[in-house]
Order: structure tokens, then sequence, then C-alpha cells
């Protein structure tokens, strides 16, 4: 190597020393770095349907209500307080004063009509700024009325029980309308709430950056600011963390929750959310007709195994359709179906059934859908033990939205579905009411039909006294669990590592990631 | 060589229509919509109507394409469906980062990889041949995202040396040293397959013109070796490992895609992969037309240079 090389490799040699300097692998104190798992879709809330995005906008947005933390019940938040008609037909809420939006304009009940309106009437001059994929979640608003500066009157179409959930759901939350009108279809990338945290920058494809609002109504934020990082790799999140980039890293990978539970400078947490797994079962031709080949297969398969190995414990077994996040509607005395698989045997022997072949519908993938592919298998082979012979056919997860939703007849005597709510109704009403068969615009893609079900059904959605809706739900899960329309299988347990310097953290069960009294040392 | 340019450029236009025509059509041929990736579980019939009506969906396909070309002439790609966002700001935004990192990765290719084929030419046998042909089948050998996450796990989670992920520093940062850090291991894990084609196809060309007539006269007229090297044999076998390195060109920018992927850098290739399976159709497009038509200069650059070496080949 002659001198003048020698020269250049030492150059290079300490170029890279200087750039492998130590400024990274520190984030800056009391600033707070989130890995989410992908770019954010939107910031209006409206718009977004992603619990990616959700979790940024709860952050910067208040809506009338709110869920208390670490439940599902409902708080006031920017409505103090609030009273329902007897008929269950007009809410009237009395609103905070002196709130202002992060860019000056006031919050107020014109602000309020503004939000609904522009999702719900589609001659408003900013319904353009949609489309409003979740809106229909406030269908049942006939109108919205300002009474005074600070009252606003909700009319519904009919009695509506779900509607403070809904609320208190990421659509329900309230954007200001002057910036809506300053950016027009960019608003998303321009939000303005009246969250604790005021937006400050979007890079694409980098990070979401909001600081804290000194005004919040319910007081300042300890954090000074926290950045949103989009890492759709799991693999290099989980390395993001290790190696000191992140925080708080969001939907550990199963494989890696263990090796963080066991170090030191890692907190892992977990905690039940409104989510169901199932396997529904095709009742209108077929084996799956008599109910006795329905609940052998729930014998059959061994959940426990599944969330326990499968899934490495980020799951927990599943009793019914309404899960114990709800926990004023779960019903505690209906337990899950136990791994027996002597009793399934009985049960197809005395359905005539042994040795029914069946196709098993599995999606590669899909928001919810946890580890669809080995699920599935795990499921066709504890089926087989049994002596039914399950084919599965995989599908990418648009095509297998576009196949399962018109209904299984014809196609498939299983299909594989997830659902995350934020109302003990919304699952059953949309997927095992009789007048929710395809063909009326439902997701009962699997022809359950029991009158007394609908009528629970009907009663708890329009009853106004959550203790009496709770008692509704809870006999609908005793019905449902006997007629077994479902293979019922687990409840996704969310989970999130912090490192040790993150305090008061806490996850919700309704998914979002509320970060307001979050501290870092 | 001007003439020649302008007539290849104009070539191009109908090749990148033509592409936009398939990659609409195979769009609107696989099952599934964006509505039912924006509505994921509350796709019911209804919602998805309302929501394609919402994004212009409902129109016949040959209207919704003659709709998309009439704008583009007039410089307007549309806008997202699902990042709510006008195509063009960020498949620019995404291709400029695409060609930082791919642009680095084939400088760093082609100086390593012509240097090593050189040497190892040179030393025919010799010691510095096996070891470098060795490094150079390594290299070849080795699927790039697995490279990928092996220097993850030493530089970034093991020794804290350089970062994991991202384009730039989370928080602050954003300067041309913070560039640079970010780029090291990406840049590297796609520039070591490269950098091995490029040096085992330098060392063959190397070879074959190291035999011929012209160099043995060049040594016996007594010029020092470098010259004979450099300047004679070196040159001669560019003409046939500019190809190569177009061709290089073109794989790094396709293996962008997992790179990318793997140490999440804001590229083109992430960026496409995420839009194909959420059926953001104009996202694709746009995409796709930025991507060939960078395929074609590029083509269009390695010709041009191959051409003045080759006296022969400019007629």
């Amino acid at each position: 190597m002659t001198a003048k090389w020698r020269g250049v490799a030492a150059l290079a040699l300490a170029t890279a020393l200087a750039l492998s300097g130590p400024a990274n692998a520190q984030t800056p104190p009391n600033v707070l770095v989130v890995g989410q798992i992908a770019e954010p879709q939107s910031l209006d809330p409206h718009v977004s349907t992603a619990t990616n995005d959700f979790r940024i906008a709860v952050n910067i947005y208040d809506g009338l209500v709110r869920n208390k933390p670490g439940t599902l019940e409902i708080e006031p938040a920017l409505a103090t307080d609030w009273s329902v008609s007897e008929d269950g037909l007009t809410y009237t809420f009395n609103l905070r004063e002196g709130v202002t939006f992060h860019d000056g304009s006031p919050f107020n009940a014109e602000a309020v009509k503004f939000n609904f309106d522009r999702m719900l009437d589609e001659s408003h001059p900013f319904h353009e700024t949609g489309p409003f994929p979740l809106s229909f979640q406030f269908s049942a608003v006939e109108e919205v009325t300002v009474i005074d500066d600070n009252t606003v009157e909700f009319t519904l179409n009919e009695p509506f029980a779900p509607f403070l959930s809904n609320l208190a759901s990421p659509t329900g939350l309230i954007v200001s309308p002057a910036a809506v009108e300053q950016h027009g279809a960019d608003y998303g990338r321009n939000p303005s709430g009246t969250g604790a945290f005021k937006f400050e920058e979007w890079q694409a494809n980098q990070r979401v950056v909001a600081s804290r609002n000194e005004n919040y109504w319910d007081g300042a934020a300890p954090l000074e600011a926290v950045v949103f990082r989009p890492i759709t790799d799991a693999n290099t999140r989980v390395a993001e963390m290790l190696s000191g980039g992140i925080d708080v890293l969001l939907e550990t990978p199963p494989d890696n929750v263990a090796n963080f539970a066991t170090d030191d400078s890692f907190i892992v947490h977990e905690t039940t959310g409104p989510h169901v797994w199932y396997v529904m079962l095709n009742m209108k031709e077929g084996p799956f007709t008599d109910q006795r080949v329905r609940q052998a297969v729930n014998y059959a398969v061994n959940k426990e195994s599944l969330v326990n190995d499968v899934l490495q414990g980020t799951a927990t077994v599943s009793a019914g359709p309404i899960p114990s996040a709800f926990n004023w509607a779960h019903n505690e005395a209906v337990k899950p179906y136990p791994y027996d698989p002597e009793r399934a045997r009985d049960l197809l022997a005395e359905a005539d059934a042994e040795g029914a072949e069946l196709t098993f519908f599995v999606t590669e993938g899909g928001s919810g859908m946890l580890d669809p592919v080995p699920m599935g298998t795990a499921i066709q082979a504890d089926l087989a033990a049994v002596g039914l012979d399950v084919n599965i056919e995989t599908y990418e997860w648009n095509t297998f939205l576009a196949e399962v939703n018109p209904g299984l007849e014809g196609k498939a005597d299983m299909a594989e579905m997830a659902w995350m709510t934020t109302d003990p109704d919304t699952l059953p009403f949309l997927t095992l009411r009789t007048g929710a068969w395809p063909e009326e615009g439902g997701f009962n893609s699997s022809y359950y039909s029991n009158p007394e079900v609908d009528e629970l059904l009907d009663r708890a959605r329009t009853s106004t006294d959550q203790e009496e809706r709770g008692e509704l739900y809870r006999q609908v899960q005793e019905i449902v669990h006997e007629d077994a329309p479902w293979l019922f299988v687990a409840n996704w347990q969310q989970n999130a590592v912090t490192s040790a310097a993150v305090g008061d953290f806490q996850l919700q069960p309704d998914f979002s990631l509320v970060l307001r009294d979050v501290t870092k040392q | 060589m001007t003439g020649y340019i302008v007539r290849r450029l104009l070539t191009a236009v109908p090749v990148i229509l033509g592409l936009s025509v398939i990659v609409f059509l195979i769009m609107a041929m696989i099952p599934g919509d964006p509505a039912l990736a924006i509505l994921g579980s509350y796709a019911t019939p209804e919602n998805v109507d309302r929501i394609n009506r919402a994004l212009g969906l409902d129109r016949s396909l040959p209207e919704q394409y003659f709709i998309w070309i009439t704008n583009l002439v007039q410089g307007d790609f549309g806008r997202s469906y699902i990042l709510n966002r006008p195509v063009l700001d960020e498949v620019l935004e995404r291709f400029g980062a695409t060609m930082i990192l791919a642009g680095t990765a084939l400088v760093l290719c082609s100086i390593l990889g012509l240097l090593t084929g050189i040497a190892s030419a040179v030393r025919q046998f010799g010691w510095t041949d096996r070891i470098l042909t060795f490094f150079v089948l390594i290299g070849i050998s080795m699927p790039a995202f697995w490279l990928g996450l092996i220097f993850i796990f030493f530089f970034a989670v093991q020794w804290r040396l350089l970062p994991a992920s991202g384009m730039y520093a989370v928080y602050g940062g954003g300067d041309l040293p913070d560039l640079l850090r970010h780029l090291i291991l990406p840049a590297a894990t796609l520039a070591i397959v490269a950098t091995g084609v490029i040096a085992r196809l330098t060392r063959a060309a190397m070879l074959e013109v190291l035999r011929q007539d012209f160099v043995r006269t060049a040594r016996a007229k007594g010029l020092s070796e470098r010259k004979v090297i450099y300047r004679h044999a070196f040159r001669a076998a560019l003409v046939s490992i500019i190809p190569v390195i177009g061709v290089q060109a073109g794989f790094v920018l396709g293996g962008s895609v997992y790179i990318e992927t793997v140490f999440q850098w804001p590229g083109l290739g992430a960026m496409l992969v995420k839009a194909v399976s959420t059926r953001d159709l104009l996202l694709v497009q746009g995409g796709v037309l930025v991507a060939a038509t960078a395929y074609v200069l590029v083509n269009l650059a390695t010709d041009v240079a191959q051409a003045m070496l080759d006296p022969r080949l400019k007629a």
C-alpha cells in the first residue's frame, strides 16, 4: 500500500468513526419517541380508519366524552355533562367553557355542529373533504342543533344506546372548523384539535411530532413533546427498541415479548382489548346446520394451545361474542368450551358427521387477524384428530373480505374473522342478527338466526340504562355460546414495551394510546 | 449523438404509457378494491359503494384511465386514496430518498467492484486473487435482506455504532452527517451483492483484454505496468463492463425494495409495496411511471457511455 492510499484509508476510517459518534441511540430528554407500526394515513380522525392513526389523534383531539383511562366506561371530556330524553331520542350536552383549538379558534356548539354536519350531510360545503368511512357510526343522528354557545343537542331517528360509546371513539373526536376551512382536503396533514398535544410537523415517512399544549383544559402534560415514528417491519422495530432509538414499542412480535420481560431496562405492558377472533360456521348448508357438529368443533380445538403456543401468550381464550374488556356487559359465568376431543367425537358420531369434508377460508393477514395462517393450520390439525377433513383455502386480505362478506353459501363451511369494536352492541348487531344476513347489508356471513337473540339485541340497543343493557348482553352470550354459530377462539391481548425511563404509561382497552399523563426521566 | 439521445427519449414515451395501461389493467383485475382496504371488517356492500362513489371509482375503467391521463398531461397525478395526499408530492419525495440510497450503493459497488476485479485479474491465481474471489463469492451468494438484518444486529443493537433504521434522526438532526450515518448500513447492504457481480465480470473482461496483442505491444514499448493496466487494458475492458454496471443499476433500484423495508428507508420501493396491498391505484400508477422513467434513463445513460467509449457503436 502506497503512502497516498494509506492516507485515504485513514481518512475514510476517521470519517466513519466520526459519523458513528455518540449522537445516536439516545432519545432526547422529556420527549417520548413512539415506534408506530406504520405511517399514518391521515390525522383527520373522521377520515381515518386505522388504529395506528388513532393512536396519534387521541392525543391531538378530544371528543365530547371519552373512555375513563384503562376502562371502556364513559366520562366527560369537552362536554361537562349531558342529559338524555325519556324516549332516548334527544341528547343534550353542556360544553366546557373557555376551551380553544390549537389554531386559536374557539370551541363551542357551532364547532360541534360543524363536525357532525361535515360527516353526515352531503350538501355541507366541506363534505367533499371526506370520504368519511366510519361516519355510519352516527347514522342514527337526525339533526344537531345549537341551543346556545355552550349547549348542543343531538336528535336521533331511533333510540341508539351505543351513541355515547361511539362519541368516545376516534370518529367522534372534534376537529377545528377554522382549520378545515383553511386547509380543505389537506386538513388531514394540518390537524388542529383541543387535545393535550398540538401538532407540530409531519415529515412524510419519517415522523409526526406533537408538542405539549400549555393551555390544555385538563392540565398541561408532563412530556414536552411526542414523536411518532413509523417502523413497519416488526424486527426493525424490535432492533430500534434494543438500540435505544425509541422509548415505546407498539405491537411487539410474540417471539420477543419474553426477552423484553426478562430485561430490567424494559417494561412490558399488556391488556386485553375489545377484540374477538373466531371462525364463523356456515349454518345454511352442510354439516354445520347441526348444532352438535358446531359444538363438536368447539370441543375439538385446543384453544389454550393456540393462544399459548401459536400466539405465545399474546391472546386469551375467548368464550363468546362479547370480550371481557367490556366489563359491564361481559358474562363471567359463560366459560370457554373445554378441550375435549372425546366429547367432540361422540357429538360427531351422534350427528352422523364423522369424516365430513369441510372447506375453510383462511386469510394471509389483515387487521386484527393475529397470525391467521398458523392458527388456521392448527385448527385444521385439531379437527383432523377428531376425524374431520378440512381443506384450507388461503386468500389475501382484500380478496378474503370480498369472498366472505357476501356470505359463505355455496363456497365454504368455515371462515376466519376478527373484530375490534368500541361498544358491546357492534359485533353481535352486525354479525349475529337475522337482519344482518349479507343480503340485508350486514356481516352475518354464516347465516345465524335466533329470534330470541334478535329480540335481546334490539332491546339492548334502545335501552338507555347501562345496567339493563349489561344484563341483556349477558343473556345474549349464554344463548350464542350454546348455539355455537362460531368456533370461539381468542381475544387479543395488546402489548407495548417501554424503556424503564418511561413512567405512568397505560395501555387502553380501546387500543388507543393516551399519553397526557406519561412521564419520561 | 444528440439526435440519438432524442430519438431514444422519444421511443421511451410509448413504452412508459403502455406500461401505465398494463398496470392500470392489472390493478383492475386483481380482486378487492380501495374501499375494502379502507373499511376492513366494516365493508358492507353499501359502505363500499358509498366510498367508491366518493373516490370516483364507480366510473368505467376507460373513463377512469382517460381522466387520469388527461390530468397527467397537465401535471396532475391525482390524489392517493389511502394517504389522502397528492400523488406527485409523495412519489417525488420517495423517489428522492430512493435515488440517494440507490445512487450511493451504485457508486460504492462500481468503485469496489472495479478495483476488486482489476486486482484479481492482474494477480490471477495469486493469493490476492484467491482471497478476493472468496469474498466476492460470499457477497454474491448472500440474500441482501438477511445481510441487512445481520448488520442491524451487530452495528445497531450490539455495538450501538449506527442507527438501525430511518433516514434522519428522530428529533433534531436532519443535516448531512445525520443522513450519512443513516445511509451507511443500507447502502453497504445494497452494494455488496452488486459489487460481487461487477468484480467477477471485471476480472473476466480484464483477463481477456490482458491477453490481447495491443497490451503486449504497450508493454514492449516500455510503458509502466500501471499505465498498461489502467490506461490501455482497463479502458478497453470498460466497453464490456459498462453494460454490466447498467444492469446492476437496475438491480440496485429493484433490490432497494427489500432494503428499504428492512431499514425503513422512506423510498419508492417500500411505498409501492404498501400501495399495491391497499389498492391505491393512482399512487401505484404514479410510482410505476417514475420508476419506469428512471429505468429508461439509466439504460439510455449506459448506452451513451458505451457508445462514447467504443467508436464502432457510434454510427
